[in-house]
Parts: C-alpha cells; sequence; structure tokens
C-alpha cells in the first residue's frame, strides 16, 4: 500500500525543504558564485557581480599564499593522522588488557578533551605555551631542556597546533577501536597461539586485518576532519607566523569574511571541495582492493 | 582460557603509559580551573603555582560585570536547546518517512540526501550568508539554528533504527485506523528512545560548540555565542589570563555535566555509527 502523499509532505517535507534552502541551493550557488568577481559591492545588489570564468582558479594557482595554505593543510594532515591513529589504537589495545585496572576511570579521560569546546581550549592551550610564564616551558626546563616561542616561531607553530589536534581527537577514535578490538572472537588468538605465534605476531595477522573496518572509517573522517582545519589555528596563531600556519579553510574565511572577496573565497571552496572528494574516493577504491 | 600469569613489569608499564596519557589530558583542565581563580600576582609567578595561595571569583565578576559573558551564555543556551529539538524532531519524522514509507522514488530521495555528507561545511559558508542576508536573517535567532537543522547524519541515523522496528506493529496499528502522525507518536517515538537521546546529546555538544557559523552570522555582540565571546575576549583581553581561563571554564563546564550524565549513549552512539560503516 502506497503511503499518502499528505504524509509524505508532512514527515519528509520540512527536512527536505531546508535542506534544500540551505545546502542544495548554497551548493549549486557556490559553484556559480566561484566563477564570478562577486565582492563587497555584490553583497546588497548581486548584479554587481559578473561572470569571469576560471578566472579565480587561474588566479589561485598563481596565488602564493593558497599554496601555503595547501601545504599547511597536508602538513598537519600528514603529521595528524598517523599520530592519531597511533595513539588511538594503542590506548584501546592498552585498555583491551583483561588485566588492565581502573578502566572506566582511563577511557573518560581520554575522551574528555574530544567533546569540550576547541575555541575554549584553544584559550588554555594558548596559555600553557606561553614562552615566559606557561607550564611547558617550565616542565622542559626541569629537565634543562631550553623551552620555545611555540606558537610565534614558524618552525614550531604547526607542530603546536598539530599537537592539540591530536589531543583532542584521540577520544573517539579510540573508543571505535575499542568497539572493533571487542569483537574479534577470543578463538582467533588462541589458534594463532597455538601455531606459536607470538603476541607481535597475532597482532599483525589477527588484530590489524579485524579492524579494517574501523581502520577504514576512522582514516577517511580524519581526512576529511583534518583537511578542514580551522579553529585551531584561528585561535592559536590567526595563521601566522609568516603564514606558517594559515590552512586553507582559514584562508577561505579570510578571503570570504575580512575581505569579502566572495568569488575568490568560494573558487577556494570548490577546490577543497574537490580535494576531499578526490582523497575519499581513493580511499573507498583501496579498500575494495583490499577485499 | 586459561588465566597467564601477566609480568609485574608489564602491569607497571601499561598503568604508567595510561596515568601519564590521564595527567596529558586532564592538566590543561586543571590548569584552566586553577588559573581562573587567581589574582593577577599569582599569575606571572614562575614557577608556576600548581594551586592559587588567596583564591578569589573576581575574575568571575569580571566576566559577568564588565565583559556581559551573561548574554553569550543565554544565546548559547537558547540555540543549543531550540535546535537540538528541531533536528532531532526533524531526523525522525524524516527517517521515520525514509524507513516505513512507501512511494516512488524514495530511493533516490535518500540517496541524495546521504550525497550532502559528502559537501564539507565551509562549502556553503558563503551562499548561506547571503541567503541569510536576503532574508533579513544574520544576527537573529533563526539566522543562528535554522541552517544546521536539516542534518542528512541525523536523517541516516534515525531511519537505520526506526527500520529495525517490526512492520508488524504498524500494520497492526493501520488496521485500527491509526494514521501516519499517530503511528509516529505512540509507536515510532516511545521506541526509538535511545536512538533520540543519542542523538540529542550529539546534536547539543555540536550545537554547544559551534563556532565558525555563529562567528559569521552572529557579527553583532547582542548576538554572540560562547564560543564567539571567548575568542573576542581573549582578542581584546589578551593580558587578563586569569579572565580568559574563568571564561573558557563557563564555555567548557556544562558540557562536561552533559557528558558525565550521558556518557553510555555516547559511547553506544559513536559505535553505532563505526559499525555501520
Amino acid at each position: 500500500m502506497k503511503t499518502r502523499l499528505s504524509a509524505i509532505l508532512i514527515f519528509i517535507g520540512p527536512a527536505l525543504a531546508i535542506m534544500t534552502i540551505f545546502i542544495l541551493i548554497p551548493i549549486a550557488l557556490s559553484l556559480l558564485i566561484s566563477v564570478t568577481d562577486f565582492n563587497v559591492y555584490a553583497i546588497f545588489d548581486w548584479r554587481n557581480a559578473s561572470f569571469i570564468g576560471f578566472q579565480n582558479f587561474v588566479d589561485l594557482f598563481l596565488d602564493s599564499i593558497f599554496w601555503k595554505a595547501l601545504f599547511n593543510t597536508f602538513y598537519a594532515l600528514g603529521v595528524a593522522m598517523p599520530l592519531t591513529i597511533i595513539f588511538s589504537l594503542l590506548f584501546a589495545l592498552l585498555l583491551n588488557r583483561g588485566a588492565t585496572h581502573f578502566k572506566s576511570f582511563f577511557r573518560l579521560s581520554l575522551y574528555l578533551p574530544s567533546i569540550t569546546n576547541t575555541v575554549a581550549i584553544a584559550v588554555v592551550w594558548a596559555w600553557l605555551l606561553n614562552p615566559r610564564y606557561g607550564l611547558l616551558n617550565w616542565f622542559l626546563g626541569i629537565f634543562g631542556i631550553p623551552g620555545q616561542n611555540w606558537l610565534s616561531d614558524p618552525k614550531w607553530a604547526m607542530p603546536s597546533i598539530i599537537a592539540l589536534v591530536v589531543w583532542k581527537a584521540i577520544g573517539p577514535n579510540m573508543l571505535l577501536f575499542l568497539a572493533g578490538l571487542q569483537n574479534i572472537p577470543d578463538f582467533l588468538y588462541e589458534a594463532a597461539e597455538l601455531d606459536g605465534a607470538n603476541r607481535w605476531k597475532q597482532f599483525l595477522h589477527v588484530t590489524l586485518p579485524s579492524l579494517r573496518p574501523q581502520m577504514l572509517f576512522v582514516s577517511v573522517m580524519l581526512v576529511i576532519g583534518y583537511l578542514q582545519l580551522f579553529e585551531e589555528p584561528y585561535m592559536l596563531t590567526k595563521g601566522g607566523p609568516l603564514n606558517s600556519t594559515i590552512s586553507i579553510v582559514l584562508y577561505l574565511y579570510k578571503q570570504g569574511f575580512y575581505q569579502f572577496n566572495f568569488g575568490y573565497a568560494s573558487a577556494v571552496a570548490v577546490v577543497l571541495f574537490g580535494i576531499i572528494l578526490t582523497l575519499t574516493a581513493i580511499q573507498m577504491r583501496l579498500r575494495k582492493y583490499q577485499e | 582460557m586459561k588465566r597467564k600469569k601477566i609480568p609485574l613489569t608489564e602491569q607497571l608499564g601499561v598503568h604508567t603509559i595510561l596515568f601519564a596519557a590521564f595527567l596529558v589530558m586532564a592538566i590543561p583542565f586543571f590548569w584552566m580551573v586553577s588559573t581562573s581563580f587567581k589574582n593577577p600576582d599569582e599569575i606571572y609567578i614562575f614557577p608556576p603555582r600548581w594551586i592559587p595561595h588567596r583564591p578569589t571569583l573576581s575574575n568571575y565578576i569580571e566576566l559577568f560585570e564588565s565583559v556581559d559573558f551573561a548574554r553569550p551564555l543565554l544565546n548559547t543556551i537558547i540555540v543549543a536547546v531550540v535546535s537540538t529539538f528541531l533536528s532531532v524532531m526533524l531526523s525522525a519524522m524524516a527517517g521515520y518517512g525514509f524507513a516505513k514509507f512507501r512511494f516512488r522514488g524514495k530511493e533516490k530521495l535518500f540517496l541524495m540526501v546521504l550525497a550532502t555528507l559528502m559537501v564539507p561545511g565551509q562549502m556553503t559558508l558563503i551562499p548561506v550568508y547571503l541567503i541569510l542576508n536576503s532574508m533579513n536573517l544574520l544576527n537573529t535567532y533563526a539566522g543562528l539554528i535554522l541552517p544546521g537543522v536539516a542534518s542528512a547524519f541525523g536523517i541516516f541515523f534515525m531511519r537505520q533504527f526506526i527500520m529495525s522496528i517490526p512492520d508488524e506493529l504498524i500494520d497492526a496499528a493501520k488496521i485500527d485506523g491509526a494514521k501516519e502522525f499517530f503511528i509516529f507518536l505512540k509507536i515510532i517515538l516511545p521506541l526509538s528512545k535511545p536512538a533520540l537521546a543519542t542523538l540529542t546529546i550529539f546534536n547539543f555538544v555540536g550545537a554547544w560548540n559551534s563556532f565558525l557559523w555563529p562567528l559569521i552570522v552572529a557579527t553583532d555582540e547582542k548576538m554572540y555565542t560562547l564560543p564567539v565571546a571567548i575568542s573576542v575576549v581573549q582578542g581584546q583581553y589578551g593580558e587578563k589570563i586569569a579572565l580568559q581561563m574563568s571564561g573558557s571554564f563557563i564555555v567548557i563546564i556544562p558540557i562536561i555535566i552533559v557528558f558525565l550524565f550521558a556518557q553510555k549513549y555516547i559511547i553506544k552512539g559513536l559505535s553505532m555509527t563505526g559499525m555501520k560503516f
């Protein structure tokens, strides 16, 4: 029996209407704006924008700051993603041991950073990393290690941001791995043990292959998430020093809402979208290949 | 399985690593709270003092009296509560429709909803700003709330859950003459409580912590949300570290309280999303 049209409209209609206005139409608009010179004069009268073809994309290609933003974003992704996966998996393994005590306490403390507000905790991190009065330099000083100007040294600014990003990301990914670990049947380990496999071999040949679905999910989500890096550099460095921490989204935001170059900023958004789509597609393809 | 004896060194090593991780996770929170109760002269002491000798509430008082943190606090509560409620209701309704209704084109429509998950939010930032501007919704609650309430993830999540409710229950109600609305209220919603609770918490945490959207929609001080306000405080009161810490504490503490009460839903929800993939 088919459902009455009125019921369909009442139940699915509102969500679809809002999605159309605030997601579907904007996606189309975004593509459209990216091929115009839409700027501050066009905000109140869209007719002041005119079609300029792919000029924005050509300009982007020649824009050294944009390349810097691309580089920084991939630098953050390339360092933060493996670190997040290694730490999340390590803690999941430690918490999955039968003989580990205070499990729920450790699980809670590892998870807490991830739900706290990034903006607020970034303010705290800026204080921890303060070169003169910060806890970190004091702590390093105990061991005789010289402190650094963490956020104002171009060499250290990005690693500082990555530290905050990883610190926040461990919790939920650890929980995902933990759920995966608990689903691995005991007999697999028993069989491996009978075959004389030591614990390292068991980890390589039983644990890791069994975690493949979680690994894929985690890495896809991390790629998508880290490519959208924004709040941490916005709060800690505003993209500086010397653009050493400007990310793609931060550059988009600055072009869009400091300078109101909406056309140019939309081109940045389109490129970001293209990168995310491509990387996600590659990861999916790899997964099929593995199976 | 026989229990093997675990070497003491391994036990010691594992717990040391976990304790070190606990310290790394906890110290920023501890330091935030400690600093927020310090007088200015105790902040710039080296080596740092873990517990303030003369704790003071003056930073919190200043935060509400001269910075007027009450307004962003109120705004954030309104936006988070209303948008969570709307988002969960819309997700449950659409999820029910996609799970149980029978009509042509349903699968295609659902695929289209899912496809929006691939699009990063920044892609719609500028167009939505322009749309809100043309509707005169910048710096309004509606502008802060509406763009985020229809979530593909929420619809997907509710659909997956409602699909597991047996059709027989619904058919039996239909034979008794019940309409979709009645079925939704009396059968679907009560049976979906765990999923609704999980989604509510996820949405609330997300709405409370949201930053980039309020940053562009709320440019008028009166409409600031807490994260926007704290970022402004950091810019304007760069020297007043204790004031910044007390502000951060106020932004963070409600979510920690919500989390402590709702831990099991968050953990269950997370493992559900991971498994379905």
